[in-house]
């Protein structure tokens, strides 16, 4: 980590990104035949980036972050994390799935203290900030109700609390405001990019929303379907902390129309 | 009030009218009294046998080997199904043994219990818990297997050892499996009780059933069959509340999750 001479220029990539991918491909073998879920994907990402990640359903985002996050293993080419290969989950890597995933026996604050649990830390220590996350997430009074008790978009939002706890130097997240209503997915947007400024780490992040890929990434990668390849790489030059406002300049439609025009020459997003 | 008043006066209603039934009935018909008994005499038989304290003495008896029998066989039945359920070696040497066992009448195993462990507390508890292994072990195995893989996936994530994906998931995704098997191993380890006391025993309810077969005693026969049921109701009434209680989570908690015969 203390390694890097922070660039000023992020396109001359540093020694040992914190995550790097070369000519990685993935065919998942069905019985009806072979999937190319991903072809070809090269991809480095800094220390601290912050990368988002759309295109359209099926088009393999799923299948790289699990590869990424040491779920999945991928037919051929390299995927390292800082520097080492990908040999399984490690415990520097918080990962929100696309689907809540909570365990129905558990409380909200106890499910936000899984990580802790497995990690077989003293649960006390982190009460006051899981509380304090699930309060940022709009969850405060929430803590002793069950998952069952909360609506999809309150549960997807224990999921993201509960990556965020045992801050994980590198964040994968997976469509996680997906569930919820506009205004909401506003404030949740706002807060991530507030928790990211506060404490800075490297973010995968997949979207199906383009305005939410440009408002918080540092770049935005488009994917294309059949077979899963990563078609364009934009460089977001907006100042930070970026807000609403700055989504209806001219710079963002310019963003826009960009990731649009590689969408739409593949039929659109999904 | 009048709610509460109204089913209760109307099932008191009902009982007395069936034991008036059954009264009347035996006694239009002339039904001897050693083929059937009446309402009366059942009733005088429970009250002489709870009184002199014969009933409660043989009570504690097969609760005894109830319980324990049960609570052996679930633990083999966890044991066992853990291993099956994660180890598919395991699974491939022992499951055919299993599905024999499975479809065998496990009461017919008595008599060699009896021969095995002899007539005291040992070969009734090894009896109960033979009958209660099998649901309790299919069961398990389901429920062990039944783990939602996202939710396995989320465990690697965090990075957590199998140990830990075993007993902070796996068991508690199989909790509501486990509750079913146990609804129907409590009712079959009061049958393995008394099965196992018919055949050979010292002690036991069953045992006393089989006594007064001897002396004709049909109505302290019924009156024993009425503390049974009353058993049998009770323990299954307490293993449901645990079952509400630790599966208070569980939204599909009415639904049986699997039949198991004997
Ligand atoms: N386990 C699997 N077995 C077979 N094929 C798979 C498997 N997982 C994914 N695929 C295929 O790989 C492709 C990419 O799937 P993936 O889940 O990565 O898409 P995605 O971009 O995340 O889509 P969405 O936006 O809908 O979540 C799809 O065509 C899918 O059918
Ligand atoms: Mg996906």
């Amino acid at each position: 980590m203390q390694d890097q001479s922070t660039p000023a220029n992020m396109t001359a990539a540093p020694v040992a990104g914190a995550i790097t991918i070369k000519n990685l491909n993935k065919v998942f073998d069905t019985g009806s035949g072979k999937v190319v879920a991903l072809q070809d994907i090269n991809l480095t990402i800094d220390e601290d980036e912050f990368v988002s990640v759309v295109g359209p359903s099926g088009c393999g985002k799923t299948t790289l972050l699990t590869i990424l996050a040491g779920l999945a293993t991928q037919t051929s080419g390299t995927a390292e994390l800082r520097g080492a290969a990908i040999a399984g989950p490690r415990r520097d890597v918080g990962v929100v799935f696309q689907s809540p995933v909570l365990f129905p026996w558990r409380s909200v604050l106890e499910n936000v203290l899984l990580p802790i649990d497995v990690l077989r830390l003293n649960r006390s220590e982190f009460v006051p900030k899981a509380e304090a996350l699930l309060a940022m997430a709009g969850l405060a009074g929430f803590e002793k109700k069950y998952p069952a008790q909360l609506s999809g978009g309150m549960q997807q939002r224990v999921g993201l609390v509960r990556a965020l706890i045992s801050e994980p130097a590198m964040l994968l997240m997976d469509e996680p405001f997906g569930a919820l209503d506009a205004l909401t997915r506003e404030n949740m947007n706002l807060e991530l990019q507030r928790i990211w400024m506060e404490t800075r780490r490297t973010v995968f992040f997949i979207t199906h929303s383009i305005g939410e890929a440009i408002f918080l990434g540092d770049r935005v990668l488009v994917m294309t379907p059949r077979p899963g390849q990563l078609k364009l790489e934009i460089k977001i030059d907006l100042p930070r902390p970026r807000n609403l406002e700055m989504m209806a300049s001219p710079e963002v439609g310019l963003y826009m129309r960009q990731i649009r025009e590689c969408l739409s020459a593949k039929g659109g997003i999904g | 009030m009048r709610r509460l008043v109204f089913p209760i006066i109307l099932s008191i209603c009902l009982f007395v009218g069936l034991m008036t039934a059954w009264d009347v009935s035996i006694r239009l018909l002339k039904v001897p009294s050693y083929i059937i008994p009446g309402p009366g005499a059942v009733f005088w038989a429970l009250y002489n046998g709870i009184a002199t304290g014969l009933y409660w003495e043989h009570f504690k008896v097969t609760l005894t080997e109830v319980v324990i029998g049960y609570g052996i066989g679930l633990g083999l039945a966890l044991v066992l199904g853990s291993l099956i359920a994660v180890n598919r070696k395991v699974e491939f040497y022992f499951y055919p043994y299993l599905v024999m066992f499975q479809s065998m009448p496990k009461v017919a195993l008595a008599p060699v219990m009896i021969v095995w462990f002899g007539l005291g507390l040992t070969s009734k508890i090894v009896n109960v818990a033979i009958v209660c292994f099998f649901p309790l072990l299919v069961n398990s195995i389901v429920g062990l297997r039944s783990t939602d893989p996202d939710r396995i996936n989320l465990m690697r994530s965090l990075n957590a050892s199998e140990w830990q994906i075993f007993y902070m998931l796996r068991i508690p995704s199989a909790l509501p499996f486990i509750f079913a098997g146990l609804e129907v191993a409590i009712v079959l380890a009061l049958i393995g009780a008394i099965v196992a006391e018919f055949v050979g025993a010292e002690h036991g309810l069953g045992m006393l059933i089989q006594a007064m077969t001897t002396t004709l005693d049909i109505a302290g026969q019924f009156s024993i069959l009425l503390v049974l049921s009353l058993m049998g109701l009770t323990l299954n009434r307490i293993v449901k509340m645990l079952g509400n209680r630790v599966l208070f989570w569980d939204s599909s908690r009415r639904s049986q999750k699997l039949d198991t015969k004997i």
